[in-house]
């Protein structure tokens, strides 16, 4: 095996620091005792504090998961049969334009996507008077329609992968196409879904441009807060928060290394 | 042929449903099947473009909402007023071109820079042991899983006159004075590079990963330099990554808000900035929908177009 030359490595490494230095900034500085950035005022839980006694985050906070999971749940629906019907279809009417949106909202800046809602969202309350105002509904709808494209994508790509022999051996067996789809290929695409869940539930989470276009007062989501209360400067109770996110997703990611370290040990002695 | 249901009953006697009858059935089915995903996509993100196209055509009016009616119903005639002001006012008002040109120049440099950044970091991934290289790719995953608005935050305490660069700076005696970091160009290009970094990585990853070693050592063998093995086997073949990881920066950079909004100054033009101001600080929906309108054209369509020439390429090769 050929060796990696010095100065890629340490240009590597230097890429690693730039990643993770402010991340640690975040969480020391979670921790300060001062309010100011640059004072080490001490250790102490002080804006651990603070952030629970703080009704406008943690209300956001429940809006955000809530919109989140909801989402990313329909996300996985509509986009699963979206990249089911695309890779396992074949040829049916609608298949251009199926394939045309699904990947369309993947390149739109969030912007339009947000603005474009707003404005459907508007003439049709105008029209049919739903939705009446908005608020956690609207942001559900947004966060769906932008999500299923991923969910769609990794739906897509797991099943080219996968092999077909399985889903026609379930046919020539006499399997209804129903069937089929539920019994033999939802559960090998089972990893995916997952993925696209979690990706989905992590995308809605952080998303600020478009809940600010299609949300109504008294739903700010989490990101609303934040970056409302950022812009007047640097908080210290956003660097608890940010901390404790940091932590879950941290643990998540550790769990799902472990987890394929394991599989890498396993798959050459298989 | 997966296209025949083999459900049909062999019987005789009875009734046999005709092979094409329970094609014609499967394609029914089907139909129905994909209009879910396709019926929602049309109601949420097709037609919207139509509403915006529309009210972009509108004036602005002091209502609810606030935009004057393309139609117009006196009792016996109907009136359609068009109203192109917005798009006059797009082109005559440098602001937009200013904004857009500038968008494009700022999302190509960073991403320059980020495929500088990144190709090290991929390609001393793809070449550590397999145990490493799980752990290695686990941190380049890390961020972002993280909340992307917090991981901007976290560079204005950086970037801030009272912030970390500059005390670190100010203690060392490298400065005297603090430097005027956070909303300036050089914070947005910082914070863009910052963090689309992961989504360069990523693609140039699996492509370094397959590189052959023996290529790269039948280069060495033919008497090839280390730098001229860079740039003559290395570089070319790991194209598709770079290709990829350029547009995934990219694509994101040219409209990004949020960056230019928190790390930039009032100066820094980017076009979806200029977009959300219309809407929320002036309150101009039909501008902001011209403005919508004009990236759409500008933007999306040829950046569509040309993921789908290099997707039609790939399959080719």
């Amino acid at each position: 095996m050929m060796r990696n030359p010095g100065y890629m490595k340490a240009s590597a490494w230097l890429g690693f620091i730039f990643l993770y230095a402010p991340i640690v900034s975040l969480i020391v500085y979670s921790f300060n005792e001062s309010k100011l950035v640059t004072v080490w005022g001490g250790f102490s839980f002080k804006w651990y504090a603070e952030l629970l006694q703080n009704d406008q985050i943690i209300d956001a906070a429940m809006v955000s998961l809530r919109v989140a999971v909801i989402s990313a749940t329909l996300a996985v629906v509509l986009g699963t049969l979206a990249g089911f019907c695309l890779s396992r279809f074949g040829r049916f009417r609608g298949r251009l334009a199926l394939s045309g949106m699904i990947t369309a909202p993947l390149v739109m800046p969030e912007v339009i996507t947000g603005l474009s809602l707003l404005l459907l969202f508007v003439a049709l309350e105008g029209m049919f008077g739903w939705p009446a105002g908005r608020g956690t509904t609207t942001v559900i709808i947004a966060h769906t329609t932008f999500c299923m494209a991923y969910v769609a994508v990794i739906v897509q790509s797991r099943l080219a992968s996968l092999d077909e022999s399985l889903e026609e051996a379930a046919m020539d067996l006499g399997a209804h196409p129903s069937s089929l789809f539920f019994l033999v290929t939802l559960p090998l695409i089972a990893p995916a879904l997952i993925s696209g869940w979690l990706l989905s539930f992590t995308l809605s989470l952080d998303d600020l441009v478009i809940a600010s276009f299609v949300s109504g007062p008294g739903n700010s989501t989490l990101p609303m807060v934040i970056f409302s209360k950022v812009r007047l400067g640097v908080t210290p109770e956003i660097n608890a928060l940010a901390t404790l996110m940091i932590l879950v997703v941290a643990l998540g990611v550790l769990a799902a290394a472990w987890q394929m370290r394991r599989q890498a040990r396993r798959a050459p002695a298989a | 042929m997966n296209t025949i249901s083999p459900s049909a009953p062999l019987a005789t006697g009875r009734w046999r449903p005709s092979l094409q009858w329970l094609q014609g059935r499967l394609q029914v089915g089907r139909g129905l099947v994909a209009s879910v995903p396709t019926l929602w996509l049309g109601l949420f993100f097709l037609i919207p473009f139509a509403v915006v196209l529309k009210i972009s055509l509108a004036e602005t009016a002091i209502a609810v909402p606030p935009y004057s009616a393309l139609f117009d119903w006196d009792g016996a005639v109907a009136n359609l007023s068009l109203n192109l002001g917005n798009y006059r006012f797009l082109f005559e008002d440098s602001l937009y071109l200013d904004a857009y040109l500038n968008s494009i120049k700022v999302a190509a440099i960073s991403t320059l820079i980020t495929l500088i950044v990144a190709y090290p970091m991929a390609f001393m991934i793809a070449r550590s042991s397999p145990g490493r290289r799980v752990v290695l790719l686990s941190l380049v995953i890390l961020p972002f899983w993280t909340s992307f608005l917090l991981r901007v935050y976290a560079w204005m305490g950086f970037l801030k006159k009272n912030g970390i660069i500059n005390d670190l700076l100010l203690s060392l005696g490298i400065i005297d004075q603090p430097l005027t970091m956070l909303q300036t160009d050089f914070a947005v290009y910082l914070g863009i590079i910052y963090t689309y970094l992961p989504f360069m990585i990523l693609p140039l990853y699996s492509t370094l990963e397959k590189l052959d070693d023996s290529l790269l050592e039948a280069a060495e063998d033919l008497g090839c330099r280390p730098l001229q093995r860079f740039w003559l086997v290395i570089v070319p073949l790991s194209l598709p990554g770079i290709v990829a990881g350029c547009l995934l920066v990219f694509i994101p950079a040219v409209g990004e808000f949020v960056i230019p909004a928190l790390l930039g100054s009032s100066d820094t033009l980017m076009i979806g900035r200029v977009l959300w101001d219309e809407f929320f600080l002036n309150r101009d929906w039909p501008m902001a929908s011209a403005v919508a309108i004009l990236m759409l054209f500008f933007l999306v369509v040829p950046i569509m177009l040309l993921r789908n020439a290099q997707g039609r390429k790939e399959e080719a090769a």
